[in-house]
């Protein structure tokens, strides 16, 4: 609580003590002006700044400011009372309940505010570097790329940097939602916001503060909810039109009926009587006319919404896209790096036998026997008996990683990585490459051919045919002129994939598409075991474009289209789409950059999840929407017809706004969806 | 160019009405005011003078909210 909240606080004990001293001990005349001067004191307490509101209002030519409807709502009430009744006791109230209302969504809001920045926590205040004098404290601002910092277990990694010293794990759930730790050690990458769980790290930074990924994730949850969705929109538009509206029925109702009913001649006792009830009516229109409960309550929803899925490791950039992705019927995926890991990794590793007529004169159909010798070596399991064959693959590794020593291309670096530290002792030269077929080198006095199919008819033997290669890339390889077996390289299916595309399913998405630039047999075989629905294969990045203008214009109106890409050269096409979702931005700027929604790790299956916690947080904004203008609606209706007065008019009032705020809140809690 | 600053108000309509107010004034080319996080995003015209304008848009919020407050910075 602050200090205004305090105030307020006191002021609405004191009233609330004032009244019922007022009104149980009888120490007050029943009509009269000390009656009303003993009522006007609590009144004025508790409020003294709607009065002077309501006056800068009217000075500041304001007619529908609510402090201004208060004021006349209560001033009125008072006269009336004075006039008739000598009952001061509901106008007082009323402007009590208004300031209880005031208060409860002052702390409501308050609080939400802090509980979504603490699970935003991800903000490093001081970043250590290390002098002769000890360790400084500085701040983050303030130091320069390529500075040495100490991170200590327990603290936050303040810059994005790579580990130049020790070796520990770090808590990354604040970024993902991933509760696992990750171990790095020297050499690795790490991100900005992670906390350090067990020994301390030295790390070389390599961004800026404000570069590195923490800030950036802050800023972009900060400026999520300036976007303002559909229904935000439709709510402010409502409030404008809302206020004066009410104020012109009130208006209205004070004035035409009394008229009409006076001129019929069917006016019941005395003017002063007829004119009283329905002035009353009126004042009680204008205890109804502030519209917080809306206005409060669906900005509250979003944020708590943006709030909980940003906890989950689900980025998204504004309330208009949680709208948007709540409606996403059809999800288009661009294959490589959101179902498949986008990193080539050696899947298989045939060696050709030295026993079974591998020599370019030996018969293919000889080779049957020798093809069930399949050995997937990046799983580690290798079929019979085989030490022998470990050291031949090995050996082929080998061989491969040196003649591809010098080529940055994806597969040589799948090649060197397979094999594991690639500069030995090795003598490698003469490396020469032949566009379009592969490499030759010389290793150790023999020729090493590797490449395809056409690379070993250049190397004088013949490719064998590997039928289990399945979507991936072949890399024959040749010595001194002798087949010596292939390499499958191949892109590897993420973990999750076909459970979120399932998922996906589940939750009510039409249709699965999958994207990709792959050969038709080997996108349907990728695309046929994760279970999407629609394959479009062997496209030019151009062409994802058009496909996803093509998707667009099949989507029924109401239904939108997803693409899930992972935020590398496919911006065109992320923002083409109704809502763009970038995978893996852990260090990806131009992710961040380019979607509407980002998720932090590179699990498919929180796509689903993200459709879910949208869902949520939009049924959640449509149940207040539809409570508050019912009860609004039934209230000033009641009110009209004179069976609510104002004592029911403020109860209803707060009660709705309290309910809105409280079901907004629910937005929060997205973990188990 | 665009610049945030900080603001305190106590109601969501209020905000709404800020930013109404804010929107109308001389060299303001469009603002968006975001209620749960206070802060008040101002888009300004070509050529206007932040610290001027801003000015501009505390008096003109201090109107329609006598309660609110802008930190200019």
């Amino acid at each position: 609580m602050n200090r205004k909240q305090k105030r307020n606080l006191i002021r609405i004990l004191v009233t609330a003590a004032l009244l019922i001293a007022l009104h149980f001990l009888p120490i007050v005349p029943e009509t009269g002006w000390i009656r009303l001067v003993c009522y006007v004191v609590p009144y004025i307490i508790i409020g003294y700044d709607i009065l002077r509101n309501a006056v800068k209002g009217i000075i500041n030519r304001q007619p529908f400011d609510e402090s201004l409807l208060m004021a006349i709502a209560t001033v009125g009430a008072f006269v009336l009372a004075f006039l008739r009744t000598g009952d001061y006791l509901e106008a007082v109230a009323v402007m009590l309940f208004y300031q209880v209302g005031e208060w409860f969504q002052a702390m409501a809001v308050g609080k939400s505010r802090r509980n979504i920045s603490e699970l935003m926590d991800i903000r490093p205040d001081v970043a250590y570097i290390e002098t002769e004098d000890g360790v400084e404290e500085v701040d983050p601002d303030d130091v320069e790329i390529g500075t040495i910092i100490l991170v200590r277990p327990g603290e936050k990694v303040p810059i994005d940097g790579v580990v130049v010293e020790g070796e520990s794990r770090l808590n990354t759930a604040a970024l993902t939602g991933e509760s696992v730790p990750r171990a790095v050690r020297v050499g690795d990458e790490i991100i900005s916001g992670s906390v350090n769980e067990s020994s301390p790290l030295r790390i070389e930074t390599t961004k800026e503060f404000g570069e590195s990924t923490a800030s950036k994730i802050l800023e972009l949850v900060e400026n999520a909810s300036s976007r303002k969705s559909q229904s935000e929109k439709f709510i402010s538009k409502f409030a404008r039109v809302y206020t004066p509206v009410v104020v012109l029925l009130a208006l209205a109702l004070a004035i035409i009926p009394p008229v009409v009913l006076t001129l019929a001649g069917r006016a019941a006792g005395p003017a002063s009587e007829l004119w009283g009830d329905w002035i009353y009516r009126a004042l009680t229109f204008l205890v109804m006319s502030c519209p917080c409960a809306l206005v409060i309550s669906i900005p509250l929803s979003f944020f708590a919404g943006l709030g909980g899925a940003s906890r989950e490791g689900v980025l998204i950039k504004g309330s208009n896209y949680l709208e948007t992705l709540s409606n996403v019927k059809t999800v288009v995926f661009d294959k490589t790096g959101t179902l498949t890991k986008g990193v080539f990794e050696v899947s298989m590793v045939h060696p050709a036998h030295e026993d079974g007529g591998d020599d370019p004169e030996g018969h293919s159909d000889g080779h049957s026997e020798e093809d069930g010798h399949h050995v997937c070596h990046a799983h580690g399991c290798a079929d019979h008996d085989e030490i022998a064959d470990e050291a031949i693959i090995h050996e082929l590794l080998h061989m491969a990683a040196h003649a591809e020593r010098y080529s940055n291309h994806p597969i040589a670096a799948s090649l060197k990585k397979a094999y594991g530290d690639e500069s030995d002792e090795c003598e490698v030269g003469d490396i020469e490459e032949v566009a379009g077929h592969g490499v030759r080198a010389r290793i150790n006095g023999s020729t090493v051919c590797a490449g395809n199919a056409k690379m070993m008819t250049l190397a004088g033997c013949e490719a064998r045919p590997c039928e289990m290669s399945g979507a991936g890339t072949i890399i024959h390889v040749a010595i001194d002129g002798r087949y010596a077996g292939h390499i499958v390289i191949s892109d590897i299916i993420k973990e999750h994939s076909a459970e979120a595309i399932q998922d996906l399913h589940r939750s009510g998405v039409k249709k699965t598409v999958m994207l990709t630039g792959d050969a038709r047999g080997a996108a349907e075989e990728v695309g046929g075991k994760l279970g999407v629905d629609v394959i479009h294969a062997e496209l030019l990045p151009a062409d994802k474009v058009t496909k996803v203008e093509e998707l667009l214009e099949q989507a029924q109106p109401g239904e939108k289209l997803a693409f899930v890409g992972d935020g590398i050269n496919d911006a065109p096409v992320l923002s083409r789409a109704d809502i763009g979702i970038a995978m893996g931005a852990m260090g990806s700027d131009a992710a961040i950059e380019s979607a509407d929604v980002v998720l932090m790790d590179d699990d498919p299956i929180k796509i689903g999840k993200a459709i879910r916690i949208s869902r949520k947080c939009m049924r959640i904004v449509k149940e207040n929407i539809t409570i508050a203008i019912a009860v609004k609606v039934v209230c000033l209706i009641l009110g009209a017809l004179g069976i609510a007065n104002m004592w029911f008019a403020i109860f209803a009032d707060v009660g709705v706004m309290i309910i809105a705020v409280l079901n907004a809140i629910r937005a929060l809690f997205v973990r188990k969806l | 160019m665009k610049k945030t600053y900080k603001i305190d108000v106590d109601c969501a309509n209020c905000a709404n009405l800020m930013e109404e107010a804010a929107k109308k004034t001389k060299g303001v080319k469009d603002c968006t005011v975001n209620f749960m996080t206070l802060k008040m995003q101002v888009e300004f015209e070509d050529g206007a003078e932040a610290k001027d304008v801003m000015q501009d848009v505390l008096k003109a919020c201090k109107k329609v909210e006598p309660d609110c407050e802008i930190f200019i910075k």
